[in-house]
């Protein structure tokens, strides 16, 4: 018989970059097959391929035994394969019912039906354990209430191949349990499922076989019962490379303290702080955790000068903070590291060194007379913040957007490094990176606390915080709790902290 | 003296000019609203407007029946809701600059076109235009029966627009992929919709709308075709349904009391028109529809994915 | 077919687009007056007549494209930071108000203090007639578009109260028109008994001016960040919103130096037809040019030997003068089609 899925020699590339290079792999039904690889190895541009949303160069995908038509998920769709994106591809303004409609039904009918897909819904949602309200609008669920929603889309077209990417990236250690539980059971009910991944971890729990990508192309494929961790850790990356350690530090002065602040919702998907009391000394990292949209960037707004507290005080260097401006903050040596890089930090279409020196529109050194900028000056500036941070372009007149994502936050954290900041906001900084970009950013952070900066690293990766953080706050629903010693804390306490186990002060 | 500006109010005459009032802006208005919903922001409104007045009137005036110059002024809406899904649906070019571009294309064409048609008109030719179609029984009815039930066909028609867009919207699978294609549109493609065609379609259904608005102007509220006659209608759809938050039933709401408002200046400017020049009650819609949109703004929630471009395939 | 983005783009490629957008519209022209009967070469070569055949027509084609390049800059200012801006038609009528009020006599200075003077009024007149809608964007996320838009109805109703009130030039034997502009304040000719005036050059020294600041100084340097990715210019430290209601004070005061220009320097008074739609012409000017100051320069008198041309081609091939109107909106859809290329290449495949 035909496995559940073939692949056969799939090549694609962008422009000059080549994303997967002839990659063939089967998945059989009741099996999970894991896509392990470091970011930007290829693996979800290879979903894509086998989903339809990408035309591959060469190559073909075969469904039991029968050739799909390529670039079309409609088809993917009707041959049985259901895939649950990184990003959700839900309607925040629609309801959970009507989100599983979409896509159920021809579009030229006149009227939609509803009754029978709610039956469906529902009997899918207990049988595998992923109940929801069929009417709550999706804007209201959480992220792993949407997860199970995109499941369960899956499941209502009646899906026998599974591939879900990324699944666990932004969810607490308890939800991924719970996700683990209904892959279980639809593999025993006789689904596949791909998993993609880059947490070894939890590949090893969940899968039966595991096929390493690297730089696009395939390493290896193993059985998880016969793989180590040790041996998978270097079929990723390729050659060794270590991320640095945190060693002891010595505390300075509170550089940062707010005192009971307090903010306004901005807009639908803010979330509003609620009495947030912290300091954060010199040469200390504070590691922020929380499942996303608990408050965290609205956290990092207030300290970088974006957001103007409703009630409460900010005290920078023990000064009181009246103006609440990102300027006014970064002249008191603030410097933030915003989440979205590529729409909060670059401006693209700038070359470069534009980029490079666009923090320095103040700075007396880079501005002539009349208000001149002077350009050799602001060239050979860049050109030292991008050598020192090891940011490779072609040309320092290139267009920003042409750099790799590593190469963007090494610029960006590079060039508010070269003002000496003394307290650093860092959101998601490492996200989405390579093996030796996460790297260097971790020196970055970990040479600034040992220059005695304050740094607030907020991330969804556990890892990271517990390697960097001196000391560690769970946010929950716009509150943060009193911050931990990193010491003190295990990753299961601090799983059922993010799903808001202890903040019942309301 | 106050008396005056209050009696208007239980005019039949000032009700029966508010429906038609209403008519051409709740046209142009769910137009835009099914267009906004897909995402795509259509600042042709103007133009379109003002090539379906001129189309629909042309058709009839070259010898069609009333109903084909409707449906050729739907068509020609049709066909510039086509060229300006093109331009920003298919090729991703900016929307505000589109729309202002296809606003100037439309208008200009079509006076060109009318020039062309009738060289030498001074005075402009009319056409036997709608005339007003009593229903029967209520049309009698003392008060209500001239205020709601003495209009023209074409009347009748825009108001059943409502139901129509309440349907599309509501009640379709169509409208349901409009809905997700400008909140998400990566929510239709995984479920492999084609993003760009159902984007496509609401703006040629939007357009269509919009141009039987223009439409109305030349084949019920007059019986001729003017220069300029559309007058800010359309800018004034556009801040109408930011008003109705993107609402079908918000948009009568809006449209009716835009029209009220409009109706009643022509009647207070009657009685005051010696004290305040004419000039200040004519600035009043495009004030209040700014005003309109400074309410409305602050609370309103903005399709998600309006104003950006979708490309296939591409990295995100 | 599919569009890939390019990875670099040569920065002659926009110039190509924008020359090929230009040539593009004068093919789609010449189908149209064969539609309209006549022969396109027989058009176009009266229409080269009509702009460029005579000293008149010369300087009449420079006359006319005087307020397009105002208002060309106007456009190309604003839109370079995304700020769409498309009320300088009644910004344009503010700075002729601006000018009616203080040059029919209530200030009287000498010719080289009375100009400056009226043009910086007037430059005022038609930034603040922006400033409300650039506040209500920034602070209030009131779409621009379309209340700069609805502001130029509200202005020109003001204009016609004026003119028919108040305002009005008890001489002018009952037609709505304001006093005579002072001689003091009148704009100079540049070339004898013609009506291209001094306000000309003006215009090509605002466009180099602009284009300086633009590309030289920090305030250029922001601005451009601004328009090219607002939040990441706010993370970075650039005080947007005054960044960006400089922008518009300046996009709105280029517009208001078109009304002032066109009444002391064409009319002498102002009228309720000063503008046969500079304002909204100035759009497809902007993006003819590229949205570069100098690229204004010559889209502005690309559009104005159109306009002075096809009034002398409507007159011997007898086709509607709308024609040219048509062909300034074609300019502005074809611009468009040619930035799309300059940043995607179509690929034949898949």
């Amino acid at each position: 018989m035909a496995p559940l899925l073939e692949v056969l020699k799939i090549r694609k590339s962008f422009g000059s970059l080549v994303a997967n290079r002839d990659i063939s792999f089967n998945v059989d039904s009741g099996e999970v097959l894991a896509i392990l690889g470091e970011n930007g190895a290829g693996k979800t541009t290879l979903m894509n391929i086998i989903f339809g949303h990408y035309l591959a160069d060469e190559g073909v995908v075969k469904c039991a035994g029968r050739e799909l038509r390529r670039g079309d998920p409609r088809a993917a769709i009707e041959a049985g394969i259901g895939m649950v994106h990184q990003h959700f591809t839900l309607a925040d303004n629609l309801t959970v019912l009507e989100n599983t409609l979409i896509g159920t039904q021809s579009l030229w009918k006149p009227m939609l039906s509803t009754a029978e897909a709610r039956q469906k819904l529902v009997a899918l949602a207990v049988q595998f354990g992923l109940e929801m309200n069929p009417d709550a609008y999706v804007h209201q669920m959480s992220v792993g209430e949407k997860q199970r929603l995109e499941i369960l889309k899956t499941l209502i077209n009646d899906c026998r191949l599974l591939i879900l990417d990324e699944p666990t990236a932004s969810l607490t250690p308890q939800e991924s349990d719970g996700l683990f539980g209904s892959i279980r059971k639809m593999v025993s009910s006789g689904l596949g499922v791909i998993i993609i991944s880059h947490k070894l971890n939890e590949i090893m729990r969940i899968s039966d076989r595991i096929i390493v990508l690297r730089a696009g192309e395939t390493v290896g494929t193993v059985r998880t019962a016969d793989a180590s961790k040790r041996q998978l850790g270097e079929m990723i990356v390729g050659q060794k490379i270590t991320r640095p350690e945190r060693r002891s530090s010595r505390m300075f002065h509170p550089k940062i303290k707010l005192e009971n602040i307090c903010t306004r919702k901005t807009n639908l998907q803010a979330t509003s702080l609620k009495n947030i009391d912290l300091t954060v000394r010199g040469g200390e990292i504070m590691g922020v955790v929380g499942v996303a949209g608990n408050g965290q960037r609205s956290l990092a707004e207030v300290m970088s000068g974006h957001s103007k507290p409703t009630s409460g005080n900010v005290t920078i260097k023990g000064i009181r903070a009246f103006e609440h401006t990102p300027m006014s903050f970064m002249e008191a040596g603030v410097a933030y590291i915003p989440e979205d890089r590529n729409n909060d930090g670059i401006v693209g279409d700038m070359s470069v060194w534009e980029n490079a020196v666009l923090t320095e529109t103040q700075n007396a050194h880079l501005i002539g007379k009349m208000a001149m900028v002077k350009t050799s000056q602001c060239r050979s500036s860049a050109e030292k913040i991008c050598s020192a941070n090891d940011v490779r372009f072609q040309s320092i007149n290139q267009p920003a957007r042409l750099l790799s994502g590593g190469n963007i936050q090494k610029l960006l954290i590079g060039r508010w490094f070269a003002r000496s900041p003394e307290i650093i906001v860092a959101c998601q900084p490492s996200r989405g990176l390579d093996e030796g970009a996460i790297s260097a950013i971790h020196r970055s952070l970990l040479a600034a606390r040992g220059g005695g900066a304050a740094v607030i690293l907020i991330s969804e990766d556990l890892d990271e915080i517990l390697a960097l953080s001196d000391s560690i706050i769970v946010m929950y629903d716009g509150y943060a709790s009193e911050p931990f010693e990193n010491r003190n804390v295990d990753i299961a306490s601090l799983g059922m902290m993010m799903a808001g186990d202890g903040f019942n002060a309301v | 003296m106050i008396f005056d500006f209050l009696e208007v109010l239980v005019n039949a005459g000032f009700w029966a000019a508010t429906i038609r009032i209403a008519c051409p802006l709740l046209l142009a208005t769910l137009g835009e609203l099914v267009c906004e919903r897909a995402g795509v922001l259509n600042l042709g409104i103007e133009g379109i407007m003002s090539i379906g007045a001129m189309v629909g009137w042309t058709a009839v005036y070259m010898g069609a029946d009333l109903s084909t110059g409707i449906l050729a002024a739907a068509l020609v809406g049709a066909a510039f809701g086509l060229v300006h899904a093109g331009f920003t649906v298919y090729l991703g070019a900016s929307q505000h600059v589109t729309g202002i571009g296809i606003t100037l294309f439309a208008s200009s064409m079509g006076y060109f076109a009318f020039r062309l048609l009738l060289p030498s008109s001074t005075t402009p030719p009319k056409i036997i235009a709608f005339q007003p179609l009593d229903i029967p029984i209520f049309s009698e009815l003392p008060f209500l029966g001239e205020a709601f039930f003495q209009h023209t066909a074409f009347t009748y028609l825009a108001f059943l627009a409502v139901p129509f867009v309440l349907w599309l919207m509501n009640r379709t699978p169509f409208g349901l992929a409009v809905k997700v294609a400008g909140e998400n549109p990566m929510a239709l493609e995984a479920q492999g919709i084609d993003v760009l065609g159902v984007r496509t379609l609401a703006v040629i259904i939007g357009s269509a709308l919009m141009a039987l608005g223009g439409a109305y102007l030349t084949m019920s509220a007059f019986d001729a075709f003017y220069f300029g006659m559309v007058n800010g209608r359309g800018w004034i759809a556009v801040a109408l349904v930011i008003f109705a938050s993107w609402r079908p039933s918000k948009a009568l709401l809006g449209a009716l009391l835009f029209a009220g408002l409009d109706a009643y200046q022509v009647r207070a400017q009657q009685l005051a028109g010696a004290v305040i020049p004419y000039q200040f009650f004519l600035m009043l819609p495009y004030l209040l529809s700014i005003v309109a949109m400074v309410v409305a703004a602050k609370s309103t929630r903005y399709p998600k994915a309006l104003l950006t471009p979708f490309r296939r395939g591409e990295r995100h | 077919m599919r569009f890939e983005a390019r990875e670099t783009i040569p920065h002659w490629l926009p110039w190509m687009a924008v020359a090929g957008a230009g040539i593009g519209t004068l093919c789609f022209a010449a189908i149209l007056i064969a539609a309209a009967g006549a022969s396109p070469l027989v058009g176009f070569r009266e229409l080269l007549i009509g702009a460029f055949g005579s000293r008149n027509a010369i300087t009449e084609t420079g006359a006319t494209a005087t307020p397009l390049i105002f208002t060309g800059l106007a456009a190309a200012i604003a839109f370079r930071a995304k700020f769409w801006n498309i009320g300088a038609e009644g910004q344009l009528y503010a700075g002729a108000l601006a000018v009616t009020y203080f040059g029919t006599g209530l200030i009287e200075l000498p010719p080289f203090l009375m100009i400056p003077f009226l043009l910086i009024v007037a430059c005022v007149a038609g930034g603040l007639t922006l400033l409300p809608m650039v506040l209500l964007r920034q602070f209030m996320r009131v779409d621009e578009v379309v209340t700069t838009l609805l502001t130029n109805f509200v202005i020109i109703l003001l204009v016609s109260y004026l003119l028919e009130g108040p305002w009005k030039d008890p001489y002018s034997l009952g037609w709505p028109q304001g006093a005579a502009i002072i001689d003091a304040g009148a704009l100079p000719q540049l070339v004898p008994r013609s009506r291209l005036h001094l306000g000309f050059a003006i215009a090509v020294v605002s466009a180099i001016i602009i284009w300086l600041v633009q590309s030289r100084t920090v305030f250029g340097f922001a601005g451009k960040a601004v328009g090219l990715n607002q939040s990441a210019a706010r993370h970075a430290g650039i005080p947007v919103t005054k960044t960006i209601i400089c922008i518009g004070l300046l996009s709105g005061g280029m517009a208001g130096l078109a009304g002032a220009t066109e009444t002391i320097g064409l009319k002498g008074y102002l009228t309720l037809d000063l503008s046969p739609g500079f304002g909204y012409t100035g759009i497809a000017v902007a993006m003819l040019g590229n949205l570069h100051p100098i690229g204004v320069i010559f889209a502005a008198i690309f559009i104005a030997i159109i306009y002075v041309g096809a009034d002398a081609m409507s007159r011997a091939i007898d086709v509607p003068t709308y024609l040219a109107d048509v062909i300034v909106a074609t300019t502005v859809l074809a611009v468009l089609i040619g930035l799309v290329l300059v940043r995607y290449r179509v690929v034949m495949r898949g």
